[in-house]
């Protein structure tokens, strides 16, 4: 076993006996594992800022009069340590901090959540005295205190290692938990007893060692030994986080952010971690059809059969609208069904709003390339945020960004209306623009900076090698928005990383559920990479469709005016469309409409032939992180008869006579794989002029929260309860304008209805007002309304 | 010639003598049979004298059981509903005697002597379903001056109150709450 990197200032060290050669800077703890010697500890964590309050982990240093904390002291040129295992003045001494630490631990193991897994009982047992010399009452205290809706706080367990407040007050940012008081009286608190408002607060649970922090939503619920773990990916947004997800007699009990240092280090939010009810609730498990206007139950051959001649009759003017949530391998399952049985190149995964100009940026940019990584981020030079809020819309970046801005000063520019509380807390910078403005600001960067505040600075820092400019999904809001990211990436020589929402986004780009787009990123329009998918997919090339297909927009269109004979979709939501009403008129007015879902929703509700597909646990797959980088996981409940959407599609494929495979996970991913990386020429990069900033009232900027309304986040009330107040932002004088003073209820109103909600003042452009898309009492789609666009805010309740 | 009788009387002289014995044998199932006070029977989840359960459903029998014929699921005492003093209680407790061995382990792992073994061993039946007791088959009858739970802790003691041995009996106000 190499003992540490052959790095030129290695020094060389003996811990027990053993001499070793570590890197310079190395804590005794982390050198002592590398020979195997865990030594006790607490409060020490990799991720965290050593701060040596427990003092479990006592070791002897030679030359040193009294035992010194592992965690804390970095090893030095020719320092001979011994730990418990080779010294009983360590020994002694572990022990000794054992006794104490339980002097006041209530030992109420039975009742602890904790119990079966904690740290604290582990080393009791292992460097720990049989007896206490301690017969004294111990300390009490009220117990357990919420210190959110979702964490409950047993201030009598905590052994005050710091470990909850230096995560808050490190890596979120949000430090909001403190130690208070001091001696036998220390405890874990929050300022001014407000709720530990953050959107990572689970983490402590997680960290915490001992049952001082628990969760309210698994309490009490199991034992370790009654679950079974299975690895897994987060299917809530395109961070990626790896999962480990608990299961106990068939029901998920809880969510354990994993260990992936190249993703999401050991962290995950709190979407991730408490929002799983979901899959459970209301779950549709069999084929329904409808008769007689009523949908019925049906047999599996029955269901296929109707669909199947619903399909056929309507061959020729057919279209897939799959949705952002799918796997990488059900996403090329629809995308080979499409091309493959339908014979229609009308597919698109984007089911929220989306523009063709967005679409085009996706083939010629990101699609088929691996974008900027985590680990670029940490060493790029500069990050530039366009149309995109890490905080709500990719959490772990926004941990990646604060963390590298804090060590290195890494320089993060918002080009943004306003300047978010993510932000804040990265410590970026605000390069202020009007709502709409971003292709005028890009162009102007690539021109040298223009007017953009400090224009000059930043675009010559993007010039530098490593710059990553982040776009987010709302770029597609902004007519000329991707070409003006493409433009500036190109003058500038930074790369672009595209981070969606939704979890299933990027797999599906990559998979070819986008019309003009064949798997791996092939453009369509390419005879080769049309002959390359003929070949593949073992059909004749001419059986291909030729030229690209319609997107979202032009298939809702054209269903709600009656012009489309069938449409089969996946799970989407009409009211994230971007015409909810549209959406609506297309379920209803497309000729047949075959939804594969998992739960009843509002395409059920419209749809011809339901066909019950499995959600993440019941089946395995893989997203694609919005870097480009596979996270695969595994089937949580072996036993679930469920079946993915590849699988229902391939029956549905030879209920028509045709066959795009056996649809199983493995095939498909066997022959995605089969593709190899497309070396051929891209599809053209857009080069859409950039609109004209509308004129007149506050324009809205917007965007959805990490917690809101969302389908997914339902049955969850204690993570509903951390959720952001409702509120709209405006500037100080853009309120003077209005009259209206912080706290104060104002309306904003669009051309389709309008919301009251409380208004805040912020850091946001004058003439603007920021409001959260999808909040309770906040459903911005119901305002009729694009982003950028100007409405009607006056003061008072409507 | 071989002697054919006198073994043959030998035997009935054992046969004999017998008849004057005091008699072993139990007339089972006609007149009940006495275990001896220890024998490991059918188990039974004990109360307080108040009435609440002892049971907080830490599942530490459950881990010690080497047949896995325990199921535990904890649950939360809330103001409005409570089963047991302190924090947690056993929502869902089951033993299936189909598994069962008899062997005690979860008695010894029990932290609250809610969990002991009666001398109940007339445990046949013939259903699965009927050999997996539940909690309400387990749990110990309410004495007279136990009151029926969910309900509060006697007014002014604590969980440890009850550990102490402070809780002599049901306070009339305890009464009728779980209704
Ligand atoms: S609550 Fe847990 S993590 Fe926080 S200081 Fe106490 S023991 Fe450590
Ligand atoms: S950051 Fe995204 S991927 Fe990670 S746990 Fe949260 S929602 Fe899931
Ligand atoms: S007596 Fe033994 S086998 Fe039976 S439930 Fe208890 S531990 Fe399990
Ligand atoms: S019977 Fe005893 S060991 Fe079993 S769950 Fe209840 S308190 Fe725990
Ligand atoms: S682990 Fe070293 S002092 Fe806590």
């Amino acid at each position: 076993m190499t003992l540490a990197p052959e790095t030129s200032d290695l020094i060389s060290v003996e811990i027990d006996g053993v001499e070793m050669n570590v890197p310079k800077g190395t804590l005794i703890i982390r050198a002592a594992e590398l020979i195997g010697t865990e030594v006790p500890r607490f409060c020490d964590h990799p991720l965290l800022s050593p701060v040596a309050a427990c003092r479990m982990c006592l070791v002897e240093i030679e030359g040193n009069p009294k035992p010194q904390p592992a965690c804390a002291i970095e090893l030095t040129p020719g320092m001979k340590v011994r730990t418990q295992r080779s010294s009983e003045v360590a020994e002694k001494a572990q022990q000794g901090v054992m006794e104490f630490l339980l002097a006041n631990h209530p030992l109420d193991c039975p009742v602890c959540d904790k119990g079966g897994e904690c740290p604290l009982q582990n080393q009791a047992m292992s460097a720990g005295r049989a007896e206490s010399r301690f017969d004294i009452p111990k300390r009490t205290f009220d117990k357990p205190v919420p210190i959110n809706s979702e964490i409950l706080l047993d201030r009598e367990r905590c052994v005050s290692c710091a470990r909850c407040t230096r995560f808050a007050d490190q890596i979120a940012g949000d430090p909001k938990l403190e130690l208070l008081e001091r001696g036998a009286k220390q405890q874990v608190g929050v300022a001014n007893d407000e709720p530990f408002d953050s959107y990572f607060s689970g983490n402590t649970i997680q960290i915490c060692p001992v049952g001082a922090l628990t969760s309210s939503s698994y309490r009490f619920r199991s034992r370790p030994f009654d679950l079974v773990s299975t690895p897994t990916t987060c299917e809530h947004c395109a961070s990626g986080c790896s999962l480990r997800t608990d299961a106990r007699r068939g029901e998920v009990t809880r969510r354990l952010a994993w260990h992936d240092s190249d993703v999401n280090e050991d962290w995950n939010c709190d979407k991730g971690r408490f929002a799983f009810t979901y899959l459970s609730q209301d779950r549709i498990t069999s084929p329904m059809i409808r008769e007689n206007g009523e949908l019925r139950v049906a047999s599996w051959p029955e269901a296929l059969d109707v669909a199947a001649r619903g399909l056929r009759s309507a061959q020729g003017s057919t279209a897939v609208l799959t949705g952002g949530r799918i796997t990488m391998e059900d996403a090329y399952a629809y995308a080979k069904f499409a091309r493959v049985v339908l014979g229609t190149d009308d597919i698109d995964f984007r089911a929220r709003r989306s523009s063709s100009e967005e679409a085009a940026f996706l083939r010629s940019s990101i699609a088929g390339d691996c974008g900027p990584t985590y680990a670029d981020l940490d060493k790029a030079p500069v990050v530039l945020l366009v149309a995109f809020e890490p905080e709500d819309e990719s959490p772990i970046v926004l941990l990646r960004l604060r963390a590298a801005s804090l060590r290195r000063g890494l320089r993060v520019v918002a080009l943004s209306p306003i300047a978010s509380r993510g932000l804040e807390k990265i410590r970026g910078e605000w390069a202020a623009i009007a709502p709409g403005a971003d292709a005028n600001a890009l162009h102007a960067l690539a021109q040298g900076g223009g007017d953009v505040p400090n224009g000059a600075s930043i675009a010559q820092a993007l010039r530098q090698p490593g710059a990553v400019i982040l776009v987010g999904e709302r770029i597609a809001d902004v007519s000329g928005g991707p070409s003006a990211v493409a433009a500036l990436a190109a003058a500038t020589g930074a790369r672009i990383g595209w981070v969606p929402r939704r979890a299933g986004e990027r797999g599906a780009l990559e998979a070819g559920a986008l019309s003009g787009l064949l798997p791996g990123g092939r453009p369509l329009d390419d005879a080769n990479a049309r002959a390359q998918v003929a070949q593949v997919w073992g059909v004749d090339v001419a059986d291909l469709p030729i030229s690209a297909g319609r997107e979202a927009a032009a298939v809702v269109s054209s269903a709600a005016a009656g012009g489309l004979g069938a449409l089969v979709v996946g799970g989407l939501e009409p009211r994230d469309a971007a015409q909810p009403a549209a959406m609506r008129r297309a379920l209803d007015n497309a000729g047949f409409v075959v939804s594969l879902e998992t739960r009843r929703t509002e395409v059920t509700d419209h749809a011809d032939v339901v066909l019950p597909v499995a959600v993440v646990t019941e089946k395995s797959g893989t997203f694609i992180d919005w870097e480009g980088r596979r996270r695969p996981f595994a089937r949580v409940f072996g036993d679930a008869l469920m079946m993915s959407d590849g699988r229902v599609l391939a029956m549905l494929a030879e209920a028509m006579d045709s066959s795009i495979g056996r649809g199983d996970v493995k095939s498909l991913r066997t022959e995605l794989d089969s593709f190899g990386p497309w070396t051929g020429a891209r599809s053209a990069v857009p080069s859409d002029s950039a609109a004209v900033v509308q004129t007149g009232g506050p324009h809205l900027v917007t965007w959805r929260l990490l917690l809101d309304e969302a389908a997914m986040q339902e049955g969850e009330p204690n993570l509903a309860g951390t959720r952001r107040r409702t509120v709209a932002v405006v500037s100080a004088a853009t309120a003077a304008s209005l009259g209206v003073a912080a706290g104060q209820q104002v309306t904003v109103t669009g051309p389709a209805g309008s919301v009251s909600v409380p208004v805040d003042i912020g850091s946001i452009v004058d003439n603007a007002v920021w409001l959260p898309s999808n909040a309770a009492d906040c459903a911005i789609a119901s305002l009729g309304v694009a982003p950028g666009q100007p409405v009607r805010v006056s003061g008072g309740a409507a | 010639m071989p002697d054919l009788v006198s073994p043959a009387a030998r035997g009935f002289g054992v046969t004999f003598r017998t008849m004057f014995k005091k008699v072993v044998t139990e007339q089972y199932p006609e007149s009940g049979a006495q275990s001896k006070p220890r024998y490991h029977g059918r188990h039974q989840l004990n109360r307080w004298a108040d009435g609440l359960e002892k049971c907080v459903g830490c599942e530490l029998c459950a881990w010690a059981c080497p047949a896995d014929a325990i199921l535990v699921q904890g649950g939360d005492n809330s103001e409005g509903e409570r089963f047991s003093p302190g924090e947690r209680y056993g929502r869902v407790y089951q033993i299936n005697y189909l598994r069962c061995i008899f062997c005690g382990l979860c008695i010894e792992a029990c932290p609250t002597r809610a969990l002991t073994m009666t001398n109940d061993y007339e445990l046949a039946d013939h259903t699965r379903d009927s050999l997996i007791y539940e909690k309400q088959d387990l749990l110990a009858p309410l004495l007279p001056g136990m009151a029926k739970p969910p309900h509060a802790m006697v007014p002014g003691t604590t969980e440890s109150d009850y550990y102490a041995g402070n809780v002599a009996g049901a306070v009339p106000e305890q009464f009728g709450q779980g209704e």
